[in-house]
């Protein structure tokens, strides 16, 4: 069972770099949603610190949605998938190892990144490491939360705006914990409660979503 | 009690039965609405606080309690559904999804005519509304979802998925939104013991809230009769009923 799941890793892994150029694309992404805002806004220090958790976190979750449509896509095209749902192993902790490589290749790389557009936004210290820390908790979580609506919608051929649609009342929790925790560490408040309640958002997710991923793949690729 | 609902389940039996009973229901939601209207508008006095302006709770706080209700009784019949694949477990929650989002709309909708004159603000980003706006986006993804695959066995597959989520995610939304932001007044007729509204009031709440219920139960009952009719038209019973013209 953990040698599938670790061989899926590899595989995903292998794809994803033999695919550089598309790796960079969500991250340019996720780069540019932040520039707009203070050109479409106001390049206002004060008022850039004040927005920059929310900014930063709007574009986090708009990337991880896109980066993640193509998810399951090519694997349904080349029937690899179908030979997922045939094959002995539990479906759940498949599209797990499927979820976890593309977090690693996609959602981790955000984590590199968001340092520097903190700083671009002109946000202090403590809360670019308290962004940090909510990121490489929630980012997880959005892929976990995202790639159910990715199954289901895997088999529409204009899934993208109905993805969108179907994961974006979903997210907002996590948007709300990670948004507050990043603006107390700004204003220098203890941060223990959102980092729990995300953490445990997480435990919640990693144990039923993949059960979830699995249904909704069985029904769509059936 | 058993044998009954296997019958139910029948799409025949449904139709035939579900015919009976549509006139009743139709004929008892007038009723209670027609008296829960006027002893909620002409009857009830006006509110030491509020005046006049508070009677549209007798349309408000029912329409949230079905927007809630729907939602609740689609995650049933989509679980029944996916465990024990009965077909018109999924022609009920498919039938159910407009009538849910048009009471949370109507509840929206209500609240915010409240809201004016009451906060000073067509809308406040309060954690309530916040999480009723949020439902409705939920009914409407999942009626999008729905209409996006063409096959409707796995349309009403994916869509019971997608309640059965919501429906784990429908607890902790509503609490970070609260948690984020609180302006709406607290409930006040939940505990029944001792609720803090007068009985003048309360009454009049009640039997609305019994006659959205019934509106429900009878519109739905039609939808499904027509997604029912609609999906077995080749199956020889509907043909029967129709005079049997053979396509």
């Amino acid at each position: 069972m953990l040698q599938a799941f670790n061989a899926l890793i590899k595989r995903d892994l292998l794809l994803a770099f033999r695919h550089r150029g598309e790796l960079a694309n969500p991250l340019l992404f996720f780069f540019m949603i932040v520039t707009l805002f203070p050109l479409g806004v106001s390049p206002e220090v004060t008022l850039l610190r004040k927005i920059a958790p929310g900014v930063i976190w709007i574009a986090a979750l708009l990337a991880a949605l896109f980066s993640l449509e193509n998810l399951f896509r090519s694997d349904f095209e080349d029937g690899a998938l179908e030979q997922m749902l045939l094959s002995p192993q539990p479906l759940s902790l498949l599209v797990l190892a499927k979820v976890l490589a593309h977090w690693l290749v996609s959602g981790l790389p955000m984590l590199l990144l968001a340092p520097l557009l903190g700083l671009l936004l002109a946000m202090p210290e403590p809360a670019i490491a308290a962004l940090e820390l909510t990121l490489a908790i929630g980012t997880p979580l959005l892929s976990l939360i995202g790639a159910i609506g990715v199954a289901l919608t895997v088999g529409l051929r204009r899934g993208g705006v109905l993805l969108t649609l179907l994961i974006m009342p979903l997210y907002i929790p996590v948007l709300i914990f990670a948004t507050n925790a990043v603006t107390a560490a700004a204003a220098g408040m203890p941060i223990a409660g959102q980092i729990y309640f995300l953490a445990s958002l997480l435990v919640l997710a990693l144990t039923l979503a993949p059960l979830a991923i699995a249904a909704a793949l069985r029904i769509s690729v059936s | 009690m058993w044998q009954f609902l296997h019958k139910l389940a029948s799409p025949r039996y449904f139709y035939d039965i579900s015919g009976k009973w549509i006139p009743w229901l139709s004929g008892l939601t007038v009723i209670t609405l027609l008296v829960g209207l006027y002893y909620g508008l002409v009857k009830a006095p006006p509110d030491y606080q509020q005046g006049e302006s508070y009677r549209i709770m007798f349309i408000h706080v029912p329409a949230a309690w079905m927007s809630m209700f729907i939602y609740m009784l689609m995650a049933l019949w989509s679980g029944i559904n996916l465990i024990w694949n009965i077909k018109l477990a999924d022609v009920m929650t498919v039938s159910s999804a407009t009538l849910g989002a048009s009471f949370t709309f109507l509840a929206l909708m209500t609240g915010s005519l409240w809201g004016k004159p009451m906060w000073g603000a067509w809308w406040v980003w309060d954690a309530r509304l916040t999480s009723e706006l949020i439902l409705l986006f939920l009914y409407l993804g999942y009626i999008a979802l729905v209409a996006a695959i063409e096959d409707r066995r796995t349309a009403a597959r994916a869509g019971g998925v997608l309640i059965l989520v919501g429906v784990v995610n429908i607890p902790i939304i509503h609490y970070s939104v609260e948690w984020w932001n609180t302006l709406h007044q607290g409930p006040t007729v939940t505990k029944l013991d001792k609720p803090s509204i007068h009985l003048s009031m309360l009454i009049p709440l009640l039997i609305m809230a019994v006659s959205f219920k019934l509106y429900y139960l009878t519109v739905v009952l039609m939808r499904a009769r027509a997604e029912v009719l609609d999906r077995e038209r080749r199956s020889a019973w509907v043909r029967e009923l129709f005079g049997a013209n053979p396509r």
